[in-house]
This record gives C-alpha cells, sequence and structure tokens, in this order.
C-alpha cells in the first residue's frame, strides 16, 4: 500500500481498434442512433481483429443515450463485467471514458473495454438551441431570462474574458478555424471536405455570438464512433500496431461549476490542475508531443486548451496563433490533423480520439512523419474535462 | 441608489423568454423574493461572513450550513460581456442583436451576476465600467417576478 508508482495506468493499456461510422450533417443519418452505435462498436472489433462478443465492458460519456445492457443485449455479449458513464456534459469525457476503460483494464475488471459515443441530434434534441420550456427553474433561472442559453453564449463570456486579460485578438482564433478546415481538405471523411475555409470567409461570416463567428463553433451531426482497449499482453495477439496509454487525466478545477458564472478563476478551458496531472503520470513534457487533438466546441475553448497544456504561454497567444504552427507536417504543433469538430464531424470529440491513435499507426490524412506522442485534450470549459496521451511505444 | 424601469417601459427581451423559478429546493426562492422588492439579495455565511453566489447549501468557504441572505448595494462593474446575434429562441426571432454582461459586485466578495445591459445593443462595451441595477417588473406572469438588468453609469 501507498507505493504511488504502481498506481498508473502508463504503458498497461492499449488501444487496438478503432470503429466509425459515415459521418453525417445534423439529420441526415439515416440509421437509428442506436444502430449506429452498434456499428461503430462493430467496426472496432473488426478493426482490431476481435469477435464482437469478447467486449466485456462499456464506457461512455455526456449522457449518451444508449446504454451497455442494451447494447450487451443487442450484441449477445456474454458477460457484460463493466459499464460506465463519465459525468457532464460537452465533450469533457472524451478522453475520460477512455481513462474508465484503461482503469477497467488495469484493476481487472474486465479485459476488452470499447468507449463510445452516438449521436444523431436530428432524431433527438439540438445542442446548439436554448431551452424551450416556459420555466427556468433553479440556477438556470441566473441565466435564461437573460437570453444566456447556448452552449456558445454560456463560453462566449469566459473567451472574452480572457482575450481581455491577455490583449488577444480575433486572429487568434481564426488560426483555430483555419487549421481544422485546411486538414479536412485532405479528409475524405469529412463533413466538411471539399468546403476550404479562406480568412475572408472567417471574417466576413457572421456572428453566432460576439466573439465567435459561425467558423468558431462547432458542427451538429450525426454518426458514432468507437474505440477498443484492452491490455498489452492481448494486443500482441490482435492485427494492429497498439496505440498505448501514457495517462489520462479528469477532473474539475477549485469550484468551476459555481453557479451564475461564478468559478473563481474565470478565464480558463479548466485544464489547470488536470493538464498538471497527466504531464506527471505520462511523464512526458509539453515539447515532447508530435501532434495534438484538441476539442473545439469553440475555437476559443482551443485557445485556452493550448496554453493551459503547457504549449503557450497567454502573452504569446497572437504570435503562437498561426496557420503555419497548426498545419501538419511541419507545423510547431500540428492541431486538429482530421478536421476535427469544426470540419471532419462533431462526434462529441471521441473522432479526435481515433484521429489521435490514427497518427500512431502512420495511417492519419494528414500524417506527422514517424509521430511517438500524441495527445487529445477533450471539453474545454465544461466541468469535468479530461486529456490523454497515446504513445508508440508502452514507455 | 436603486432603479425602476419607467412605466410603460417594455421590458429588454420579447414576452415567452423563460421565466425565473426557483428549484423544487427553494434553494433560489429569497434572491427573487428581494427582487420583487427591487433588492438584490445575496447569499452571506452567518458564521465566516462570506459572501456566496449562486446560491447553495453549504457555505464554500467555511462548511457552515448556517447560511443567511443579505442586501447589497445593487452596483458593479462589468466583468465580461456578449453580444448574441444568432436566435437561440423563437422570442428572440426579431430581437438580435442584444447584450448580457457579467456584472461583478467588488463590495460583496466579487460575486458576479448575468443580466442584459440597457441601451443600444450595438454600443461598445467596456470591461471594468460602473453598472447599477434596473429591477425589470413583469406583474403579469404568473406569478409575477422582476429581473435584474443594468446600466453603464460610468464607463470603464
Amino acid at each position: 500500500m501507498g507505493d504511488t508508482g504502481e498506481r498508473t495506468i502508463r504503458g498497461k493499456v492499449a488501444i487496438v481498434g478503432i470503429g466509425e461510422t459515415t459521418y453525417y450533417k445534423r439529420g441526415a443519418a439515416p440509421d437509428a442512433e442506436f444502430k449506429l452505435g452498434l456499428e461503430a462498436i462493430m467496426r472496432a472489433a473488426d478493426d482490431a481483429g476481435l469477435p464482437v462478443r469478447d467486449i466485456d465492458g462499456f464506457a461512455s460519456f455526456s449522457n449518451d443515450r444508449n446504454d451497455p445492457p442494451r447494447i450487451a443485449s443487442a450484441l449477445g455479449i456474454r458477460d457484460l463485467k463493466f459499464s460506465n458513464m463519465f459525468w457532464g456534459g460537452g465533450g469533457g469525457g472524451g478522453s475520460g471514458a477512455i481513462g474508465n476503460a484503461a482503469a477497467a483494464i488495469v484493476s481487472g475488471y474486465a479485459d476488452y473495454v470499447v468507449a463510445y459515443r452516438s449521436l444523431a441530434q436530428g432524431q433527438f434534441g439540438r445542442f446548439g438551441q436554448g431551452s424551450q420550456a416556459p420555466k427556468a427553474a433553479g440556477a438556470m433561472g441566473f441565466t435564461q431570462p437573460y437570453g444566456l442559453m447556448s452552449p456558445a453564449q454560456n463560453f462566449a463570456m469566459r473567451v472574452r474574458r480572457f482575450m481581455h486579460q491577455h490583449s488577444v485578438g480575433q486572429e487568434a482564433l481564426r488560426a483555430v478555424a483555419m487549421a481544422s478546415y485546411t486538414h479536412a481538405q485532405t479528409n475524405p471523411r469529412a463533413v466538411m471536405h471539399g468546403r476550404p475555409l479562406t480568412e475572408e470567409d472567417y471574417d466576413n461570416s457572421r456572428w453566432i455570438v460576439e466573439p465567435f463567428h459561425l467558423f468558431d463553433c462547432c458542427q451538429e451531426n450525426d454518426g458514432a464512433a468507437a474505440i477498443l482497449l484492452t491490455t498489452p499482453e492481448r494486443a500482441r495477439d490482435l492485427q494492429h500496431k497498439p496505440a498505448y496509454l501514457l495517462a489520462t487525466a479528469q477532473g474539475s478545477d477549485y469550484r468551476q461549476a459555481a453557479t451564475a458564472h461564478n468559478a473563481p478563476d474565470y478565464a480558463t478551458s479548466n485544464f489547470k490542475t488536470v493538464a498538471q496531472r497527466l504531464y506527471e503520470m505520462a511523464q512526458v513534457a509539453p515539447g515532447d508531443v508530435d501532434v495534438l487533438q484538441s476539442y473545439e466546441n469553440f475555437t476559443g475553448g482551443v485557445m485556452m486548451s493550448i496554453v493551459e497544456h503547457g504549449f503557450c504561454d497567454p502573452v504569446d497567444v497572437n504570435d503562437f496563433f498561426t496557420l503555419d504552427n497548426f498545419t501538419a507536417p511541419k507545423g510547431k504543433l500540428p492541431l486538429n490533423t482530421s478536421g476535427g469538430n469544426l470540419a471532419e464531424c462533431y462526434m462529441h470529440g471521441l473522432e479526435l480520439v481515433t484521429e489521435a491513435v490514427k497518427q500512431i499507426r502512420g495511417k492519419s490524412p494528414n500524417q506527422i512523419p514517424d509521430a511517438k506522442v500524441s495527445m487529445v485534450t477533450s471539453g474545454p470549459m465544461v466541468q469535468p474535462v479530461s486529456s490523454m496521451i497515446l504513445a508508440s511505444e508502452p514507455s | 441608489m436603486t432603479s425602476t424601469v419607467e412605466p410603460g417601459t417594455e421590458p429588454y427581451l420579447p414576452p415567452g423568454m423563460p421565466e425565473p423559478a426557483p428549484g423544487g429546493d427553494g434553494l433560489e426562492a429569497p434572491y427573487w423574493e428581494g427582487t420583487r422588492a427591487h433588492e438584490l439579495r445575496v447569499q452571506r455565511c452567518n458564521a465566516c461572513e462570506t459572501y456566496q453566489w449562486g446560491p447553495e447549501w453549504v457555505c464554500h468557504a467555511c462548511l457552515s450550513f448556517d447560511l443567511g441572505w443579505t442586501t447589497v448595494e445593487p452596483q458593479g462593474r462589468v466583468y465580461s460581456w456578449e453580444r448574441p446575434w444568432y436566435p437561440v429562441h423563437p422570442a428572440l426571432k426579431d430581437r438580435v442583436p442584444y447584450l448580457i454582461v457579467l456584472v461583478e459586485l467588488p463590495h460583496a466578495g466579487n460575486i458576479r451576476m448575468v443580466g442584459n445591459l440597457l441601451g443600444d445593443p450595438l454600443q461598445e462595451v467596456v470591461i471594468g465600467s460602473e453598472v447599477e441595477a434596473v429591477f425589470e417588473d413583469h406583474d403579469e406572469a404568473d406569478p409575477p417576478f422582476t429581473l435584474v438588468q443594468w446600466r453603464v453609469t460610468e464607463e470603464g
């Protein structure tokens, strides 16, 4: 007991399979949300070369509607050993679900755990609309009657404050949007493939809520993604080069969920403590990271995520945030190399994890040559958030 | 210092917006009772005198359950702001853009409140500007309620 050296997932879990449906515009999926989820899970098993009925654990996030007991019954899973939901909304659990799956494997709860997210906003509610309920009960009464109702509005307030404190210009946000759209042009799976974005397009696009233009905001999509994890020993019997987990971290800084926008440290993506724990477990530094997938609910969240993961000082944001720096393969910090939530698909950030795995496998549409350390940050500005680091070797 | 919307003046946002209601546990009720009386009442811990907002059942500073409510001066300064252009609610279809401000109350432990900034929705908003509360009565609602809006008194 008390041997903290053993209390880690570092090198003890590998991602062995990834599965994705076709990614659709919101409302365009021809299949039911539950079926999309099954397809992604079956593809992840196929990708690994594992019979799908050998999966014995499930982890998801953001109140996914498709629960593991139903999935296990539908697929004829013989023995459901682990079913898990990461608390909180937005994409805060994208890496957290991977972390929870990894914890189940390291602890011995289960052997083959799949992290999944299925989303057909066309069949259920949209994220980008305000509540239509006549009453705003509880803490919502402090915001909704004033027209502060949508995720964009919830987060624009934090981003505006950060831009004020650090004298950040709109061009920094534009660079994040440009990176996603640039990378989507070489990714045939991307919903925005064939839809390039110029700086003029960005500047001329309508405001959604200042300081967010249209292109600062993620898409709303239909589809599903799944990530299959197991032990390194079991990974050797499967068909792909494993992507090893060096670390995941999840959490929320001091009183970040205080209501009515009362988080004491307000102008933050909520990654300050999470990033510290992430790097400690991974035993890497920001300079070791070859490629970054950073969840774009809104570009301003990416900005603060990059700062709080130590890639750039707040005072240097205007200089560092350029399309050149973010473009694969030669940029200083290749960012969102599949097109991400903005331009590939808003699969609640799980598509960022599949892309991080592809970088380790050498199969990205915008490959970083010999990528060894591949990182994901999930869900800036929500509570809790999470992030993860993958590597080509277990240590 | 208390300001009230002039009689006959339309509310800042159109009818049909969600109306504030205390949660089933009544946590927020003293605040809304306060705004009906054109007072800004917030939580303050009876044990350690820490201001707390939004309200909670325990004091985050000393963990006392003995939380009281106190009336504070309805003034503050702009901490952040945003200007929505996309109408996220049907009632807002013909009422964009509008302004939302986050106001901090330096005399009450720097707690913050969300409201609309009255005046021209296209005005330049300056973080740090001094603002005062304007109580916006919705007497026809069932039950009636009063929102707290803000007006610039001195640019920061």
